[in-house]
């Protein structure tokens, strides 16, 4: 972290950048809240620690159009989805100075809870253990085992960026982000169904994993728009609660960068990012390797065509998968 | 005072379920929420806190209201069936429990919401003591005794013995009809629930926010407060979306919408979040143009608002729901705390 803060404060001292948005701390040793620090108020309360899960790259679209120029801290992961939106064109990169931190994963504090850990007044990390500290006794827990489901797959390196602060090397988990697609494809109709409705009836329709979504950077959603003739507050049933989803899916395949937020933050912990990646699997096989995010130049493959696409009738070939 | 092992509790719940509807803190795909009990379901009854609280009991999250049919020139206007079955919700916490006076407040009032006060006197609450408070509970602060909640019936659940106390006439009712699934407690058994109340209330004690200091909302600076240059600060990062509110069991605005059938309109209201940006749209437009007018108005409400309309009473029970859910981590305490104090102090 410190590190980062010397870059910063060298950059405010030469004028580079007048703002910086980053994380700052909060009541406990593992809230982090996005906040934008200024070259006058300095860098009281700036945190950069396992904590730090929020990708910040959608505040641009906002913060790239006021006066002055300002430094935004990118993970690997975050940096594919800032590519993402200066490919849409959602963000004045005039006025934006990009500078990549390296991570080596992020703790899922609920990960923590739902393992019996509640009452958390501390969390002190060393190395690759953690320390809890509760009310009712302390506990000692791997690193590895209480990440959030987005770093568990993450093989992202960070693309390029105005500047980077490179970190020590460090062996990522890896696990096959396909791997529960596939247990959801080997499953029978009913069965996936029985799953997703399961998962979807958890759904309050607080609009976290949309309103986070980096992909869903539209000023007027459709459901939010009165004329759209499907706008909705609540999911009133089952058809509800299945289409706000499929539709916010299909929405941003060829989009989304899997970058995990919107199962991040989702109270209910719907995997939401299972139907992502269903899509990002299904756009690989048909079309080719692809990684939104990965430059900010080439068009989707569902947004450009080519004689070589899959006809329509792909669906009724692959069985109904 | 009455008694069963956990081991048996499903006779509780099957007795209860004999002559009414019975919700409960049921586990489904990971998560636990009050839903109705059914013969394969997940109770836990261990758990502190549900996702979203147990206002839907009494407020649902989307209710209909009437519904209205064409034919020819009439217009029929058919309103809700009112058979509404008795029902038990069990397992409710000490905060939840005061949630459920303030919303009262709200639409017990005139002109009474019939819909609600349907609920309320259809429905009995079984409130439970709390043994394991979080980091992020701070009913304390609203003057809620997490061992003492207020309910038809409180109930202690003590190394794996479940304590039934009637304390209501509707509760007392219901005991009585379903007495047979109890053994009597004695002496020794009270020893052991007021030891675990004497526990829980240590621990309140050493809760981090247990000494939030709400002394600057007191009715009488509301202008100073709204006109607060801070709250340009606390907003920022706001995504705009509702989880605090959805997850808040004070929270009790909502929005009527119809749902056009093709042959007729189904009319149903459906929680609203003042973090949304059409909430209370009207026809000239909408009075809170930015995420910071909708932001302050959620704060301002409970904070300042609606104390001022109810005897100094806060809307907000301490829960530690939207301390614990808010995907950017602001929440009330924290506003507590930044307008709590005056800038120069
Ligand atoms: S964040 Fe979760 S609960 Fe909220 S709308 Fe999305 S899926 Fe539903
Ligand atoms: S849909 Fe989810 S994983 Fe994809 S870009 Fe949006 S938040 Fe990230
Ligand atoms: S404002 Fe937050 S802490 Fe207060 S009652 Fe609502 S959810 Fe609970």
């Amino acid at each position: 972290m410190q590190r980062i803060v010397d870059k910063i404060n060298e950059l405010f001292a030469n004028g580079t950048v007048d703002r910086v948005l980053g994380w700052k701390v909060g009541e406990f040793s593992y809230d982090r809240t996005p906040y934008v620090f200024t070259k006058e108020g300095g860098l009281d309360g700036f945190a950069y620690d396992s904590f730090c899960a929020n990708n910040l790259s959608k505040y641009l679209i906002a913060e790239s159009r006021k006066e002055g120029k300002v430094l935004v801290l990118l993970k690997p992961c975050d940096t594919y989805s800032y590519n993402q939106l200066v490919a849409e064109n959602r963000i004045k990169t005039e006025n934006v100075y990009t500078v990549s931190i390296p991570c080596k994963g992020k703790v899922d504090v609920e990960k923590l809870k739902a393992m019996g850990m509640t009452g958390i007044t501390d969390i002190v990390e060393n190395g690759e253990e953690l320390t809890v500290t509760t009310l009712y006794g302390d506990e000692k827990v791997n690193r590895c085992d209480v990440l959030c489901e987005k770093c568990l797959a993450c093989q992202k390196t960070a693309k390029e960026c105005d500047e980077a602060i490179e970190g020590e090397a460090y062996e990522k988990p890896h696990k096959d982000r396909f791997a529960t697609v596939e247990e959801l494809e080997a499953m029978s109709p009913e069965e996936r169904f029985a799953f997703w409705r399961k998962e979807l009836s958890k759904c309050i329709r607080c609009n976290a994993c949309r309103n986070v979504c980096p992909a869903c950077s539209y000023i007027k959603c459709v459901f939010d728009n009165d004329n759209s003739g499907i706008a909705s507050k609540a999911n009133t049933d089952e058809f509800q609660e299945n289409m706000f989803h499929i539709i916010r899916a299909f929405h941003v395949a060829g989009r989304c960068t899997d970058c995990g937020e919107c199962s991040r933050v989702c109270p209910q912990g719907i995997p939401l990012h299972l139907l992502n990646r269903k899509f990002i699997k299904e756009i690989n096989e048909l079309y080719g390797e692809y990684q939104a995010g990965d430059n900010t130049e080439s068009r989707g493959p569902l947004t450009s065509f080519t004689k070589e696409d899959c006809e329509p009738s792909i669906v009724y070939e692959k069985g109904g998968k | 005072m009455l008694k069963i092992s956990m081991e048996n509790i499903d006779k509780l719940y099957a007795a209860i379920k004999e002559s009414r509807d019975l919700f409960l803190p049921i586990e489904s795909a990971g998560q636990v929420q009050f839903a109705e009990y059914t013969d394969d379901a997940v109770v836990r009854l261990d758990v502190l806190k549900t996702v979203k609280s147990a206002k839907d009991a009494f407020f649902p999250q989307s209710e209909d209201l009437m519904e209205f049919k064409v034919c020819g020139k009439e217009i029929d206007v058919i309103p809700p069936s009112g058979d509404m079955k008795e029902f038990v919700i069990m397992g409710v916490k000490a905060c939840d429990a005061k949630s459920f006076e303030i919303l009262d407040r709200v639409y017990l009032k005139e002109p009474i919401d019939s819909y609600y006060a349907l609920r309320r006197e259809k429905g009995l609450v079984v409130v439970q003591a709390c043994g394991r408070p979080e980091e992020s509970c701070f009913c304390n602060v609203f003057g809620i005794d997490a061992t003492a909640p207020v309910g038809d019936v409180v109930t202690y659940l003590v190394d794996g013995t479940l304590y039934w106390d009637a304390q209501t006439e509707k509760g007392k009712e219901l005991t009585e009809k379903i007495a047979s699934v109890f053994d009597n407690a004695d002496a020794n058994d009270d020893a052991k629930v007021e030891a675990s109340k004497a526990e829980t209330k240590a621990i309140m004690e050493k809760l981090p926010f247990a000494n939030l200091d709400l002394s600057r909302f007191n009715g009488e600076n509301m202008m100073e407060i709204f006109k607060d240059e801070r709250w340009n600060e606390l907003y920022k990062a706001c995504l705009g979306c509702g989880t605090c509110t959805f997850v808040c069991p004070t929270c009790q605005c909502y929005d009527i919408k119809d749902y056009d059938t093709g042959h007729g309109i189904k009319r149903f209201r459906c929680w609203d979040s003042c973090m949304y940006s059409d909430f209370t749209m009207m026809a000239h437009g909408n009075n809170r143009n930015s995420q910071m007018e909708r932001f302050r108005q959620r704060f301002m409400h409970k904070l300042v608002y609606y104390p001022s309309n109810n005897e100094g009473i806060y809307s907000c029970v301490g829960c530690g729901r939207c301390v614990n859910k808010c995907p950017i981590s602001m929440n009330i305490v924290k506003v507590i705390k930044t307008m709590g104090v005056t800038d120069n102090e």
